[in-house]
């Protein structure tokens, strides 16, 4: 092999000095994604009656700051509000002299101030008029809505995004109470998925192949070395070493077992020697600790299996992503070989430098053998396909091939609303999530997202309807009206009725939530702007994992907690 | 009540109502909003934690803030330290953070101090009400949690100052409550934030595998001989690009791929990944609980949340525990098992690197005798020749060891047990 070192001694450019601290999370390509992108922010759409002039929009505000500061390509922020005294108890990215003008040339321009090199536009106007103009929504690779937002608005953006392919975030930032919700694409792929190196080692000792197995065969006889060298032998030959040796006396066959892998651990573990300068040996010690975890044969986890299943990688068509191309590739391999393409990593161990790089350069070389082999299946299906698109750039390729045993795809759904449309499903999500109580579980925190819901309903019926303009979102008949409606929603399919425990859950919840009277605090506000702004930068660098698809975040009692709704 | 349609509107409205968590004596209203008022409170960090926090802290109507730091703004810290501009590079952060957030939020003052926290002394510590920690040290926690539980007087409530803190590490975090000596403290929860194991020094000397060695190498050897006359500093590029073309060269040398700039500063910086949105969570999350502590609108966390966000949004609450042989908060000396055969001088490197110690620079003594003591120079010269000695023939086993370190101003306390 050939040995290519960068030539180049020149440090780092300003702004990879300036965003070092989240390179060392998501890489150049996973900049290179946020650059690409702009981020819709709507932010209030209109009073929530009487006393307030709509959503405060904190949330949303300290969330598209989390994305400024790390360098989005842009962000556009709708909201017709006009800043009032309120606002500057509350948001940061306003000041004294912003009272009275439009709130989205205000955060908008303090927001521009965080980073010179992202662009900045606002709009003082209701959504829906942007809406009309077919181009306007296109331009975004991802919208976040500031919640209670009324049915007639949330729903056609929705369903626009929906039939554009941009992921929504929906949330709610309210008193003590912050929750969101996500829509992403039915089949949303991430291959990046950055599981713990730890647990995604991959080593193929029990199917060693023909290098590897000449590697461990060309070692001396143990018993020859001298202790330098017997303690500086890397624990993986030792390991294939002495499978050979136990397969001998066990017919052929490696230990499969919990107790024959913890009487191989002590097999291996009695040819250490202890007679040395130092009474043990590392090397020994290192390959004793990776029995268990390495004398496994090789599993297709059922995750990466259901996807090969899926009939976007079983049926192939000329508009295929790449991720389903390159997943059926995979797929293709697997059934060829049993086994997916080699990481071709390996964990540093003791051993003598030479040696260990030696033994690296039989994982890499292995590793490199396998992308060439998917890549030409890659290259073939492109051709049978005819694909329009430009070929899929190699490189793509390697990093699958490197997470192809990690690889995730979340099945995005609708934004989980109660309402008579409501599916199904999110309503026996939720009404499982009530039943927990009872089987001795902790209190779930679904009775704030069913809070917020009732929340979503009282406002939904203020703006809808102008001879409501004079009532407060704090108005009672209103509360005890829709609450009563979506408990009933709640019984729709399941009639069943819900227990004292779950009922008293839901009334916790709604008296905290009215507390604020729809209001933000801002330290609640900051902390959705956080959590927001964290999945925002998942779905737009496809990677790590993205929430699937609500989350609440209960700050009276310090928790959080997920649901698939 | 003042502020129907001002400023703060909206957080008077959760402070004028009793919430289903609120406790039932509680009294909502005007006395509340005095108590927060009056709140005196300290911010330690102005980095990418503090500035979070001390934006919060003033959207949350406290008036009167505190902040120290003893760093200055460097590039790398605009990608989430927010109130610090391209201009701002080589200002002190406390003074630049103040300045903004005083004249952003109308009302609120907050005074700087741009130093060590260790040149504060308890009666400076004594005036706040609430303490709040954004560092990156586990060195100046222990340093405050150690001082804030010694200044606790029985007799005396308002000497009890409850110490929140927080910490991240890329999507990763944590948030805690610490009442000095009622609830468990940063010391009793030092095992769970153990330091990386160091590479053993042969391995980075003669026989280096992966790029990190070879930039150990580079660093800590290679510096030495080569420059020994000029005094590292990591801030220095030029430095910087010394020890990676060293480390390059080596690498070549071994046929070892992967020595790059950023790798380099990241190894010998020790570079923590750090981003906006982890820590606008984490700090949010302990304004929350400042906000509660000191208005008692809502329970407070007890006392440790734990945060990852690389999958999903993950959190996890629970109690951690106080610990009686806690070598702070605790009246018993911690349990400690160690190997008799092994020499004085090797056990006290391991005290740098075990997980329930961490300590760099300690010295050692029984009740009846000192088993070694770095100053003055003439008692460590004479307590010198104990570091060859086994455990076992300086002490019995089970017998309790004062350890004291330059960095805390308090004693730790452990029972060695022999293996």
């Amino acid at each position: 092999m050939t040995d290519a070192f960068p030539a180049t001694l020149a440090g780092p450019t300003s702004k990879e000095r300036r965003y070092d601290r989240q390179l060392r999370l998501w890489a150049a390509s996973g900049q290179q994604a946020l650059e690409d992108a702009r981020v819709l922010l709507v932010n209030s759409d209109g009073p929530l009656g009487s006393s307030s002039t709509g959503v405060s929009g904190v949330a949303g505000v300290e969330t598209l700051k989390n994305l400024v500061l790390p360098g989005i390509g842009g962000f556009t922020i709708v909201d017709p509000a006009t800043v009032t005294e309120a606002d500057l108890g509350v948001n940061f990215f306003l000041e004294q002299d912003s009272l009275g003008k439009s709130r989205a040339d205000e955060t908008c321009r303090l927001l521009r101030e965080l980073n010179p090199d992202v662009q900045g536009y606002s709009y003082s106007k209701p959504i829906a008029e942007l809406l009309q103009d077919p181009a306007f929504l296109p331009q975004h690779k991802l919208i976040i809505i500031s919640g209670p937002a009324k049915r007639s608005t949330l729903d056609p953006l929705c369903l626009e995004a929906q039939e554009l392919g941009i992921p929504v975030l929906y949330t709610h930032s309210v008193g003590f109470y912050a929750t969101f919700s996500s829509q992403l694409a039915a089949e949303f792929p991430i291959v990046e998925t950055h599981p713990d190196p730890e647990t995604t080692q991959d080593l193929r000792l029990l199917n060693p192949w023909p290098e590897l197995v000449g590697a461990a065969a060309a070692l001396p006889n143990l018993e020859t070395l001298d202790d330098h060298q017997h303690g500086h032998v890397p624990y993986i030959l030792l390991l294939l070493h002495f499978l050979e040796e136990w397969k001998q006396s066990h017919e052929g066959n490696a230990p499969s077992n919990y107790k024959e892998k913890t009487e191989f651990r002590e097999f291996v573990r009695s040819k250490t020697r202890t007679d040395n300068a130092e009474g043990g040996e590392e090397n020994f010690d290192e390959a004793v600790a990776a029995v268990l975890k390495t004398i496994s044969p090789f599993t297709l986890r059922s995750t990466i299996r259901e996807i090969f299943e899926m009939k976007q990688c079983q049926t192939l068509t000329a508009d295929s992503a790449d991720f389903w191309i390159i997943a059926s590739a995979i797929n293709t391999f697997y059934t060829k070989h049993n086994v997916l393409p080699l990481p071709g990593s390996l964990p540093d161990m003791k051993a003598q430098s030479a040696d260990y790089v030696s033994l690296q350069n039989i994982y890499k070389s292995k590793a490199r053998a396998d992308v060439e082999e998917v890549l030409s299946t890659v290259r073939q299906l492109e051709s049978q396909l005819n694909r329009p698109t430009a070929q899929i750039p190699d490189r793509d390729i390697e990093v699958f091939c490197k997470n192809a045993a990690h690889i995730k795809v979340v099945r995005g759904r609708a934004i989980p609303q109660i309402n008579s449309n409501s599916d199904p499903e999110t309503l026996s999500s939720i009404r499982n999530q009530l039943a927990l109580g009872q089987l001795g579980l902790p209190e779930s925190l679904v009775s704030v997202f069913i809070a917020t819901q009732i929340l979503d309903a009282v406002v939904d019926e203020i703006q809808s309807s102008s001879q409501n303009s004079s009532l407060s979102v704090d108005d009672e008949a209103l509360w005890k009206s829709h609450t009563e409606r979506i408990m009933a929603l709640l019984q729709r399919d399941d009639p069943t009725p819900l227990d004292e425990e779950a009922r008293e859950s839901i009334e916790n919840a709604i008296m905290e939530l009215r507390r604020a009277e729809g209001g933000e605090l801002h330290n609640i506000a900051s902390l959705a702007g956080g959590l927001v702004a964290q999945e925002a930068l998942k779905v737009l660098t496809r990677q790590y994992v993205p929430m699937d698809n609500t989350c609440v975040f209960d700050g009276a009692r310090s928790r959080s907690e997920m649901y698939r709704l | 009540m003042k502020g129907k349609q001002g400023q703060w509107q909206h957080l008077y409205k959760v402070l004028s109502k009793p919430g289903p968590y609120s406790d039932e004596d509680w009294v909502p209203g005007v006395e509340t909003v005095n108590a927060l008022e009056s709140s005196k409170i300290l911010v330690i960090g102005a980095g990418g934690l503090g500035c979070e926090i001390l934006k919060n802290l003033a959207l949350s109507g406290f008036k009167d803030i505190h902040v120290i730091d003893m760093d200055t703004i460097d590039i790398s810290n605009l990608n989430r330290q927010f109130l610090f501009r391209q201009a701002d590079i080589g200002k002190p952060k406390a003074e630049v953070a103040a300045a903004f957030v005083e004249k952003r939020v109308k009302g609120v003052k907050i005074t700087p101090f741009v130093g060590k926290i260790q040149d504060k002394d308890e009666d400076y510590y004594m005036q706040f009400k609430i303490v709040i920690c954004g560092l990156d040290s586990i060195e100046a926690r222990r340093w405050i949690n150690s001082t804030l539980i010694g200044m606790v007087d029985p007799e005396d409530p308002e000497s009890l100052k409850p110490l929140i803190d927080g910490g991240t590490e890329g999507f990763k975090g944590q948030a805690r409550v610490i009442l000095p000596t009622l609830s468990s403290c940063i010391e009793c929860q030092l095992d769970m934030h153990a330091p990386r194991p160091a590479v053993p020094l042969c391995t980075i000397a003669t026989i280096p595998r992966q790029p990190q060695h070879c930039i150990e190498w580079a660093h800590q050897i290679a510096w030495q001989e080569k420059r020994k006359d000029d005094s590292f500093d990591s801030d220095d590029m030029e430095h910087i690009s010394w020890v990676y073309n060293a480390a390059l060269q080596r690498a070549q040398h071994f046929h070892i791929h992967g020595v790059t700039f950023q790798m380099t500063q990241g190894v010998v910086k020790n570079i923590i990944p750090a981003i906006a949105s982890t820590n606008a969570v984490i700090a949010a999350s302990t304004t929350s609980e400042v906000l509660k502590i000191a208005t008692s609108c809502n329970p407070y966390l007890e006392n440790y949340m734990m945060y990852a966000g690389e999958e999903g949004v993950y959190t996890y609450t629970f109690e951690a525990e106080k610990k009686p042989d806690c070598p702070v908060c605790g009246n018993l000396a911690r349990k400690m098992t160690v190997n008799a055969d092994m020499t004085l001088g090797d056990f006290i490197d391991s005290l740098g690197e075990r997980a329930e110690a961490q300590l760099k620079k300690p010295s050692l003594r029984t009740e009846e005798k000192t088993l070694y003591q770095r100053f003055p120079p003439q008692l460590e010269e004479h307590t010198r020749p104990n570091l060859r000695l086994k455990l076992r023939e300086l002490l019995e086993d089970g017998e309790e060891v004062a350890v004291s370190d330059p960095a805390y101003t308090i004693d730790f306390r452990y029972r060695l047990n022999f293996q």
